[in-house]
């Protein structure tokens, strides 16, 4: 199984094109914007201090999945979790058990997480993201 | 395409959302959309830019969200600096964050009776109490607590004016994400004097594309164009900074307020300042380049031993000339400290360095005395710069008064006209490259280097006639009309030829030929200068300061002749026929 690495986080300039990328990568629905991005790049309170992304780094027993009342979030093979849009509440359980903030709620109401497909690595200009066997 | 346009207004805290898919359909976006919102908010266009009557436009466009590099928000307002139309572009992530919150642009009306600061959400906006955010003089730290207090981490932008302009210095900037700046023309004296301190958006909406598949296309297409491209490795590298050797070696780096064009300044070059000063770099949203170098400056406090201060510090080519050849400072960390205390106060760097570069010759010309420059200054010694610049804000006295009102003001007022090196007002940008930047200047809506790239074209083509010149920098200026309308940064302008733009336009569902754009680009112009006509702006050859005629150029001792058939040619050309 693969999953979604930081290759370098100190490479992290902040672009924000995995966001963008993440957002778009439904072919059949992709969106323009942020908000249906599973990853975010931050600055580091503040860009004098650099910038980095966070998203899920693959928990081998995912908290998020645990708390998900309707099963939308479940265990995936290799680490991290699997997503069904469809059986999602929007209830935010899974973004207050996720302790390094890697979920994210979305614009309509649901939630975006990575699912480690690896889609942004080919946007990522400087080589912070790589793909990895778990 | 988004159409959204809010109307904050200051006066009464209120704000409404209006829907004009008629003006988006006609103008585009960015600059086009602005110009119009601007004409139809200002109810007096002859009112004084520091009353509550200016109003401030903030506008994105229909590539914002689409594609990379569409990473500039569009300001447009009455500049303090000039008394003309102010416009200025800035990075950062105030595109993406107002496009996020639904919004193509924000229109800012009124004045707050106290200090403020104003939140837009996607579904409302909050106005809040910003009494003890007055008074703190570095802009950083501002922005660092608005940060903390208002969350969205990733999803939003903190476009704040600084301490310059709370004490209205006429060109003062409005900063956001701590190193991009909507620096030109006194934006941040125009947020002063509505008491407004900052504006921070935040948002995720998304959009749909008309043509799913396409789209992906198209956009995969923009990033390797960009990603591959030479011209944006350039600005990766060493960013704009490897200019400076070689405008040097062509004698065109102004230095000591133009009185020189040779300085030795090894030091302070881009090469030098990457190998011995480069701590990182960072990049606007969407934007795959991050040409934002920033240095690293470590000191060491006087009297404690190993006890250092580290600052993180902002350096492209404008900001060496300015605070650096212009003054005669050669020093790496002079010049960074001096950079520094001015991303402190939030002000313009070329504005502030050629005002210190006037002072400088005024004074040793006695023009004034040390009883108005307070501090004895000369080229080259930072130290007595850094005071002049706390002087410059805090204004102790009339001549910093009257300093901090422009150079073209202060020279007005106690004389040095002939040196006073601004153009229409606006302070000039560090390319002495020959007639074609000059006559850009003067021509040019913004009097600025990126209206048309006057400098550029006299480097590739030194020799053109003078209507020719005009011709050309119009034609350009026409074309960066539309970039600026997309919005996209003008230095992938290599990426965006027309064909493409056009292409780009399909998948979301707009039908834009090569033509249309090009139409659309000369209409955007022609709007501009009629606004700046309504404005009482004639462009004129006493625009001009005498040194520009006495400083040799690559082209020489520039002729007046050269620029009176220039000008003559575009007022019956361009200027008269709107």
């Amino acid at each position: 199984m693969k999953v979604l690495r930081l290759a370098d986080p100190e490479k992290c300039v902040g672009c924000g094109l995995c966001m963008f990328a993440c957002s778009r990568k439904n072919a059949r629905d992709p969106r323009m914007g942020i908000g249906h991005a599973g990853i975010r790049a931050v600055s580091l309170s503040g860009f004098e201090r650099g910038a980095t992304v966070i998203f899920c780094h693959a928990c081998a027993e995912p908290p998020c999945a645990q708390v998900c009342p309707t099963n939308a979030l479940r265990p995936r093979k290799g680490g991290g979790v699997t997503y069904s849009e469809k059986d999602c509440l929007g209830c935010r359980t899974c973004v207050d058990a996720c302790k390094i903030g890697a979920i994210f709620g979305r614009d309509d109401g649901k939630i975006a997480v990575c699912v480690h497909c690896g889609y942004c690595v080919d946007f990522c200009p400087h080589g912070v993201l790589e793909v990895v066997e778990a | 395409m988004r159409d959204r346009v809010l109307r904050i207004n200051l006066t009464d805290y209120s704000y409404e959302v209006e829907e004009r898919p008629e003006l988006v359909e006609e103008w585009i976006g960015g600059v086009g959309i602005a110009v119009q919102l601007f004409r139809e908010s200002m109810r007096d266009l002859k009112a004084d830019p520091l009353s509550e009557e200016n109003v401030i436009v903030f506008a994105n466009g229909p590539f914002t969200l689409a594609y990379p590099y569409a990473s500039k928000t569009v300001a447009m307002f009455k500049s303090p600096l000039t008394g003309e139309l102010g416009e200025s572009h800035a990075g950062g992530r105030t595109a993406t964050a107002l496009a996020s919150a639904g919004y193509t642009a924000m229109v800012i009306e009124g004045r707050s009776d106290k200090p403020v600061y104003v939140v837009v959400d996607e579904d409302r906006v909050h106005f809040r109490d910003g009494r003890s955010l007055r008074g703190i003089r570095d802009s950083l730290i501002l922005s660092r607590i608005l940060a903390e207090i208002e969350g969205g981490k990733g999803e939003r932008s903190i476009v704040r004016a600084g301490y310059g302009g709370e004490k209205l210095v006429r060109f003062a900037c409005v900063t956001t994400e701590t190193y991009r700046h909507f620096g030109r023309l006194g934006l941040g004296a125009v947020f002063g004097s509505k008491n407004l301190l900052a504006v921070v958006v935040r948002g995720k909406k998304t959009f749909r594309p008309r043509d799913p598949e396409r789209y992906r296309e198209v956009y995969r297409e923009i990033y390797r164009l960009g990603v591959e491209s030479d011209a944006m490795k350039k600005y990766h590298l060493l960013g704009t900074a490897e200019n400076v050797l070689p405008l040097r070696e062509l004698r065109a780096l102004p230095v000591k307020n133009l009185t020189e064009n040779y300085i030795e300044c090894e030091d302070i070059s881009g090469e030098s300042l990457a190998e011995h000063s480069l701590g990182r770099r960072i990049a606007c949203a969407h934007c795959p380049t991050a040409c934002i170098h920033i240095a690293v400056l470590r000191q060491e406090y006087e009297n404690e031993r190993y006890f250092y201060k580290t600052l993180m510090i902002s350096y492209d080519y404008e900001l060496i000339y300015a605070l650096g050849s212009m003054i005669g400072v050669t020093r790496r960390d002079d010049l960074l400290r001096l950079i520094h205390r001015v991303e402190t106060y939030g002000l313009d760097a070329i504005s502030t360095g050629v005002c210190l570069a006037w002072a400088t010759e005024a004074l040793e010309r006695g023009v004034v005395s040390e009883k108005e420059t307070i501090v004895r200054l000369s080229f080259g010694d930072a130290d007595s710069y850094l005071k002049a610049i706390d002087y410059l804000v805090e204004q102790p006295n009339e001549f910093y008064e009257a300093l901090a009102r422009g150079v073209r003001f202060a020279a007005k007022k106690y004389g040095g006209e002939e040196f006073a090196i601004a153009v229409a007002g606006n302070e000039i940008p560090g390319y002495n490259t020959g007639y074609a930047n000059y006559v850009g200047l003067l021509i040019g809506m913004r009097h600025s280097h990126l209206d048309n790239g006057g400098y550029s074209l006299d480097q590739k083509q030194p020799k053109l006639e003078a209507r020719e010149a005009v011709d050309r920098l119009v034609k350009e200026e026409m074309w960066r009309q539309v970039l600026s309308s997309l919005v996209v940064c003008f230095f992938a302008r290599g990426v965006f030829s027309p064909e493409l733009v056009s292409r780009a336009f399909e998948p979301l569902g707009v039908e834009m030929g090569v033509d249309e754009l090009n139409e659309a680009g000369r209409r955007i112009y022609l709007e501009k200068v009629r606004l700046k006509k309504e404005m009482g702006y004639v462009p004129s050859l006493s625009d001009l300061p005498e040194r520009v005629f006495e400083v040799e150029t690559p082209a020489g001792v520039l002729r007046r002749g050269y620029f009176e058939e220039a000008l003559d040619y575009y007022m019956r050309e361009y200027y008269s026929k709107v």
